[in-house]
């Protein structure tokens, strides 16, 4: 549920009609405020778009040697919405753990690392494509990893920046405002690529896929998660989520663009990267937790490895 | 030379950094040339060695030796010429003395009857002194006549004589028996051991280093029934091996009656196929059982003996310290990397505690354990509910002619009496009644005592109950695998010979947090529940919160989660009180139906006690639910 406006989003804000044949699954809030909002933010962010790319580290650079205390002030305020666990992000918040269990046992498999150590990730190189406010990322360097957190979103990442700035433990994760194929130019390669929750958001998924296997050192570990595309997910995280529970802005996910299991593999493998395990979240609305399961019909997550090159 | 082999012998502290200053620290003293320190020495009021460079050498030195051997002297050269801050303990005992600080008044004592200042002020004053010489940037230091004795070394390696104050990950207010449970609890789980643990309570016993209770001494009035559920959970963090050496009594049997003589109830372990019910154990044993598996234990704990005076949340710290005012000192203070004005920024979010000694420490997380009246709830802000019953429990230990293996309650018109066997010919007396006869019977003499609880306990009020053919039909019935204390007939409890203890009297109330946790705090124990002692389920119910606790804290750090999140409280707080609020309903319920004396209501109750003796199933769900064993409510 991260917003990635990528580049190509603007083209995707028109539905794409794949496999959209009756008007009902056509995206229903092509005309919303929210879509407009996008559709203008995306424009400002992808402009220039060298320039996005060439400021980023001067940009980040300079905000972080200086963390300027009036900025702080200002943006404490807002940064209490994305870590308010009770606020509009509440349903992340409450995933979190799970998706997070899902990836210290895979990557603690893969490694072999010992999974009872309070920092099993020593030494592995980590970037979150899509971080966010940075949920991901702090548990990330909380268990030993060297984080590195990317958004498109400038306030996004400032207001990451300021979080993990409060414990010493997260205050080493590195967050730059750029893309995936920014930081594929720029040559560098991780253990483990971890984009949650961003690949319904893309206008080319397969491309994507292919920046992250680029960013992905031969071995290293892909972790993707997204929703499934049927007709369950269309009843639960479309119908449910944004119309009645109100827990997304309406037209946050497309259903046109989720992804099913086998798709996602497919796109995977054609991008090197062969996916070894799977699983689902469960939500369990008596008790509001979620639980990792089997049942990939909604939420599921994918791990898989890069071929050796 | 002996001054020699002294300083070949430099730490006893045994880290690292230390001995290979001390290999440095001994190969300067070749460089320079000892005939001119023998020459300082041997010449008295001979000059001192020019000082050299007063960089820190942060060395960690502790010179030992019999008297005259020349300690002091050779520590006070070093000091000057290594530029480390030298300690002796009798100049500061003096120091302080002089200077009327706040354990002034406590030396003046003890100075002035010629006793041994102890080991617990010593650390103090040692510990504030490094404090004060690292705040004005000393490091390193050099010891001299501490430690004295191997307790005194055992205790500063435990106590950690810290020369800096490192901000704590859980500061834990209250050392009773169920925060010393969860300090032992956190340093026995593997995702916890590494945390960084204050313990603030200002009784000086905790300092010390403990031995076991003998079991000659009389034992104190102050006792616990503990259950099994909780002989388990004290098994798992090592303090149940201490208890089982001091003195502890197991029950397998309990009968439950009331003064009418309608009905009785007993119960044995056996129905559920269980070696005993519960085990009686004084307070103080279990106080020190706890702390001895600490101090076992390898584990970061500081023990401050301090009362908390005040404590201040992170959010309000921050809004007085980031205004356009103050920015350019903010700017600064993060330039210069020093706390002058305002706070780093990693200590921002955290709780900052006032203590009553004057020093501040720094949290993550807030573990309130201070009991009913507890402050930390106080200042957390957090509202309680529950009323006063108007009652006081009596409580005091007396002996019996004989062993008693049994657990006895019966309910009077005022209250109901227990007797709880504690070993030996022992048992220990609770009996609540109102607080105008609690003071009556607190005042009167032993032999009246006597008279009164052995009246209570058997020969007044109403006859022994007896069993009639329709328990007999009932008991008979075919409800499964007969439980044996069914056949069981009424057993008078023994008689009390004789007072032994103190009697104490407490009022009672029922008292109920109605939260169990905010933002960076949690409350476990008495401070978040008090009930009433008629099952003695009280204690039980604070371990099962330092278990639950420390289970949810290891779970969060797994994860990577910041351990004093909110999210990850309030789900202990959910486990808690669907386990704590029936408890407290059952007892209050109790309580409410035992103190009302009315035909109809008396012969309702007999029909209940009468179901539960006699109906097999019920008995064994009542059993096994006392005793911990149920997960309640049962889906998980």
């Amino acid at each position: 549920m991260t917003w990635w406006i990528h580049r190509g989003l603007r083209r995707a804000l028109v539905p794409r009609g794949l496999n959209s044949s009756s008007p009902l699954l056509r995206p229903p809030a092509a005309s919303s405020p929210y879509f407009s909002s996008l559709q203008s933010r995306s424009q400002e962010n992808a402009a220039p778009e060298s320039g996005i790319g060439g400021s980023t580290s001067s940009k980040t650079a300079s905000f972080r040697s200086s963390l300027n205390p009036t900025e702080v002030a200002k943006f404490a305020a807002i940064a209490e919405t994305w870590w308010d666990s009770q606020g509009p992000f509440k349903p992340l918040h409450l995933m979190n753990p799970t998706r997070v269990s899902f990836i210290r046992s895979t990557l603690c498999r893969h490694f072999r690392k010992d999974p009872f150590s309070v920092r099993p990730f020593e030494g592995l190189k980590i970037i979150d494509v899509g971080c966010g406010g940075g949920i991901l990322s702090e548990p990330l360097a909380r268990m030993g990893a060297t984080v590195t957190g990317i958004d498109a979103v400038e306030k996004n990442i400032k207001i990451a920046d300021i979080h993990a700035a409060l414990d010493p433990l997260t205050s080493s994760i590195e967050y730059h405002c750029t893309t995936a194929e920014e930081v594929v130019k720029e040559n560098k390669k991780f253990d483990a690529v971890i984009s949650l929750e961003v690949i319904e958001h893309v206008a080319d998924p397969a491309d994507f896929c292919k920046s992250l296997a680029a960013l992905t050192v031969p071995k290293g570990a892909t972790i993707i998660s997204t929703i499934n595309r049927s007709m369950r997910s269309y009843a639960t995280a479309i119908i449910a989520a944004e119309y009645l529970l109100n827990w997304l802005p309406k037209g946050t996910h497309q259903w046109s663009r989720f992804l099913t299991p086998e798709e996602l593999v497919l796109i995977l493998e054609r991008a090197g990267v062969s996916v070894q395990e799977m699983a689902g979240f469960v939500y369990n609305p008596l008790t509001g937790d979620w639980t990792l399961s089997d049942d990939t019909s909604v939420n599921f997550i994918a791990f898989g490895t890069k071929r050796n090159e | 030379m002996a001054a020699h082999r002294c300083l070949l012998r430099s730490s006893v502290l045994g880290s690292s950094p230390a001995f290979s200053a001390g290999k440095r620290g001994f190969s300067v003293l070749t460089e320079e040339p000892v005939a001119r320190l023998s020459a300082g020495l041997s010449a008295s009021g001979g000059s001192d060695p020019t000082p050299r460079r007063r960089e820190a050498r942060n060395v960690q030195w502790v010179f030992l030796g019999c008297p005259g051997v020349g300690k002091g002297t050779f520590t006070s050269r070093l000091s000057q010429l290594l530029g480390v801050p030298h300690t002796a303990t009798g100049d500061l005992v003096r120091e302080e003395l002089a200077s009327s600080g706040p354990l002034s008044n406590q030396l003046a004592e003890i100075v002035n009857q010629g006793q041994l200042v102890s080991d617990k002020i010593i650390i103090n004053l040692l510990s504030k002194s490094l404090e004060s010489g690292a705040a004005k940037g000393e490091s390193g230091f050099i010891h001299d006549g501490f430690p004295r004795t191997v307790k005194q070394a055992v205790c500063e390696k435990n106590y950690g004589v810290t020369t800096n104050s490192e901000p704590f990950d859980v500061a834990i207010i209250g050392g009773g028996m169920v925060g010393l449970a969860l300090a032992s609890a956190l340093s026995s789980t593997p995702f916890t051991k590494h945390l960084n643990i204050a313990i603030v309570d200002p009784n000086p016993a905790l300092g010390g280093c403990s031995s076991y209770y003998i079991k000659n001494e009389i034992p104190g009035s102050r006792v616990s029934t503990v259950t099994p559920a909780t002989i388990s959970f004290l098994r798992d963090i090592g303090a149940w091996e201490h208890v089982k050496h001091q003195r502890h009594a197991f029950f397998d049997q309990m009968q439950v009656w009331d003064y009418t003589g309608l009905g009785y109830t007993r119960y044995c372990a056996r129905d559920v196929g269980k070696e005993y019910l519960g085990c009686v154990v004084e307070n103080k044993v279990l106080c020190n059982s706890l702390l001895l598996s600490l101090q076992e234990k390898d584990f970061k704990k500081t023990i401050i003996p301090a009362k908390l005076t005040s404590m201040t949340v992170s959010s309000r710290r921050s809004s007085s310290g980031v205004s356009s005012g103050q920015s350019n000192t903010l700017d600064k203070s993060r330039t210069n990397n020093s706390e002058e004005t305002a706070e780093p920024m990693h200590l921002q979010s955290l709780v900052r505690l006032e203590l009553s000694d004057g020093q501040h420490i720094y949290s993550k997380l807030v573990v309130g354990a201070d009991g009913a009246k507890s402050r930390v709830r106080e200042m957390a802000g957090i509202k309680t509910t529950g009323w006063d019953y108007s009652q006081s429990g009596l409580i005091c230990t007396v002996e019996h002619t004989g062993e008693n293996h049994c657990a006895w309650q019966r309910f009077l018109p005022s209250g109901p009496i227990a007797l709880l066997p504690i070993g030996d010919n022992f048992s220990n007396i609770v009996w609540t009644m109102s607080s105008n006869e609690a003071n009556r019977h607190k005042l009167m003499s032993e032999d009246d005592f006597v008279k009164a609880v052995n009246y209570a306990l058997d020969c007044g009020y109403g006859p022994h109950p007896q069993s009639n053919f329709l328990d007999n039909y009932i008991g008979r019935l075919p409800w499964g695998s007969g439980t044996t204390s069914i056949k069981e007939s009424f057993q008078a409890p023994p008689k009390v010979i004789n007072v032994v203890s103190e009697r104490m009297a407490f009022p009672l109330s029922l008292m109920h947090a109605l939260e169990y946790s905010s933002s960076q705090f949690v409350l476990i124990g008495d401070a978040a529940h008090a009930v009433h002692p008629l099952a003695g389920q009280g204690v039980n119910l604070g371990f099962g919160d330092a278990s639950t606790l420390t289970k949810v804290i290891s779970e969060g750090i797994s994860m990577g989660t910041d351990f004093a999140d909110l999210a990850l409280l309030k789900r202990y707080e959910k486990e808690r009180k669907a386990a704590n609020i029936p408890w407290m309903a059952i007892l209050d319920g109790f309580q409410k139906a035992y103190s009302i004396d009315f035909g109809p209501i008396n012969l309702l109750r007999a029909a209940a006690l009468h179901g539960a003796q006699y109906i097999a199933p019920l008995k064994r769900n009542i059993v096994s639910y006392a005793m911990g064993e149920w997960n309640w409510p049962r889906f998980t």
